[in-house]
């Protein structure tokens, strides 16, 4: 398969007054088309950084980036991210909001706000479009930023713990839902998460990272023999907790 | 959300609600009777002449001072002039604070150069420049608005400035992951969340101008509220002082009320 992102010999280091943190070292990675990629790693490992780097708004201190074969310079239209909340802006109703991507990029018009209340109509968004973010609920506000994510058309999404702040029945009905979207319009996805079950449930793959400086300790290519595959279905596999346990040992984690 | 009157409301409920009703009615009640009663005993006072109403002035001088200067139009005058005053003030202090905030917003530099001038200016009292401006400006309503302007700036470059300062990082995060350059995180973001912080400084700003406008009507002495009771104190007018203050308060009042009610409305249409 095509690979559409190439992490190559990144290292970030961060400085402050303080000294030098290694965040990142010598990490390569690639991901191919239309793949579902998790990062996992323990808390503070560069997980995030990482994400940043990818979508450009971070320069890294060595290596470089390619995404669809051409290097990495700044945030590109090509890359969307999505934040741990949903960051709805408060006084922009729901269509304002989604439409601010389009709105910075100066690519607001009829043809995009065409596909934009395709969208809204396809993820049952459209009678809400001139609502506040407030009068919904946690999973379509969450459902509202995805598309506000996809509305700038990008073809690789980078989702940095999108689920975490969302309660944990919300948490599982919007991850699977954000998966059959991300399927559907066939994008490729890198996430980031804590959630091991989450990773498992979701991934064609899963990078495991190491502490800080982070490096990538293993990856495991998850196959879960499952009918009609999705996330919820997959969490009833009989190797889910075999991949459940692997990693969990891998991240060594001591409370 | 329900529809009230579509739902039968229980006893206990009603109950509720009934003495809900009850308790703020007394509270108003309360409040009321206050007022009439540091009036009453003022009047009774210098009525009996336990307190000399020369000095004290009473009541009923009140409202009659307040009578014969409403038929020349005096009152509406001078009331007029300061209201005016202390508006300008109120909306260019917070509107150059304001943009100022932005610059430094904008320059992280320029905020940690200037970050010592602006503790010291807002630590230093205003109304100790009034003669400097008096005698830069001159004895006009220019010197006053001037004045008001001072004492409401610093505090609206510092709030502001904070608030801006205090903008969630990633939801500029959300915007940079867009290609959003330094104009657009401002006008998409940062601005519009420093609304509330704004409108909360203009409530603090129309407190600062008042007494901005009243220090500068002290000084230049030709009209207005606060040129009303120098001038009365002088020539030991206290009829006309304490009609003065009187007004005074409830200009106060009024205009800190429209600022509540235009935080409301704006609040409420973001």
């Amino acid at each position: 398969m095509e690979k559409v992102v190439e992490i190559i010999d990144i290292s970030m280091n961060y400085h402050t007054l303080d000294g030098e943190t290694k965040a990142i070292q010598k990490l390569n990675l690639d991901v191919s088309n239309g793949e579902f990629v998790s990062i996992v790693g323990p808390s503070g490992c560069g997980k995030s950084t990482l994400l940043s780097i990818v979508s450009g708004i971070l320069k890294p201190s060595v290596g470089k980036v390619m995404v669809n074969g051409k290097e990495v310079q700044g945030p590109s239209t090509s890359v969307g991210y999505m934040l741990q909340k949903d960051h709805l802006f408060e006084w922009r109703t729901i269509i304002k909001n989604i439409t601010i991507g389009l709105e910075i990029q100066g690519k607001l018009n009829k043809e995009t706000q065409g596909s934009i209340e395709k969208l809204l109509i396809e993820y049952g968004l459209y009678e809400f479009r001139n609502h506040y973010p407030r009068q919904l609920s946690g999973g379509m506000r969450q459902r509202a930023a995805l598309i506000r994510t996809l509305a700038t058309k990008p073809d690789i999404l980078l989702l940095d713990e999108p689920f975490s702040a969302l309660d944990y029945q919300t948490r599982i009905a919007i991850s699977e839902e954000v998966w059959l979207i991300l399927k559907k319009e066939k994008k490729t996805a890198i996430l980031v998460t804590h959630d091991l079950a989450e990773a498992i449930s979701m991934s064609d793959r899963i990078i495991v990272l190491t502490k800080r400086p982070a490096e990538i300790k293993s990856i495991h290519e998850i196959k879960l023999t499952c009918n009609n595959k999705t996330p919820i279905t997959c969490r009833e596999a009989p190797e889910f907790r075999f991949y459940f346990n692997t990693i969990w040992k891998e991240l060594d984690i001591h409370v | 959300m329900y529809d009230s009157e579509n739902v039968i409301v229980s006893q206990e409920h009603k109950r509720y609600l009934m003495g809900h009703k009850r308790k703020n009615s007394a509270i108003s009640f309360s409040r009321f009777i206050i007022l009439i009663f540091i009036f009453a005993l003022w009047e009774i006072a210098a009525y009996k002449e336990w307190i000399d109403p020369f000095i004290m002035s009473q009541p009923s001088r009140i409202i009659k001072t307040m009578a014969s200067m409403s038929k020349d139009g005096s009152i509406l005058m001078h009331t007029g002039v300061t209201v005016y005053e202390t508006i300008i003030g109120f909306v260019s202090g917070t509107v150059l604070g304001t943009m100022i905030a932005i610059a430094l917003w904008w320059s992280d530099f320029l905020a940690k150069v200037l970050d010592p001038y602006l503790v010291v200016l807002n630590a230093l009292p205003k109304t100790a420049l009034g003669p400097i401006i008096l005698v830069w400006i001159g004895g006009t309503t220019k010197s006053i608005i001037v004045m008001a302007l001072l004492l409401s700036i610093v505090v609206t470059i510092i709030n502001v400035f904070t608030g801006f300062s205090n903008c969630d990082e990633d939801k500029i995060k959300l915007l940079k992951t867009f290609g959003a350059n330094k104009r657009q995180i401002l006008r998409k973001v940062v601005f519009p969340a420093g609304i509330p912080t704004i409108i909360s400084t203009l409530k603090i700003n129309v407190g600062l101008s008042l007494v901005g406008v009243i220090v500068g009507e002290f000084l230049v002495s030709k009209s207005g509220l606060g040129h009303l009771i120098i001038y009365g104190g002088q020539v030991f007018k206290m009829d006309l002082v304490m009609t003065s203050v009187l007004i005074l308060a409830i200009v106060a009042a009024i205009l800190y009320l429209s600022v509540l009610w235009i935080e409301k409305k704006v609040l409420k249409m973001m």
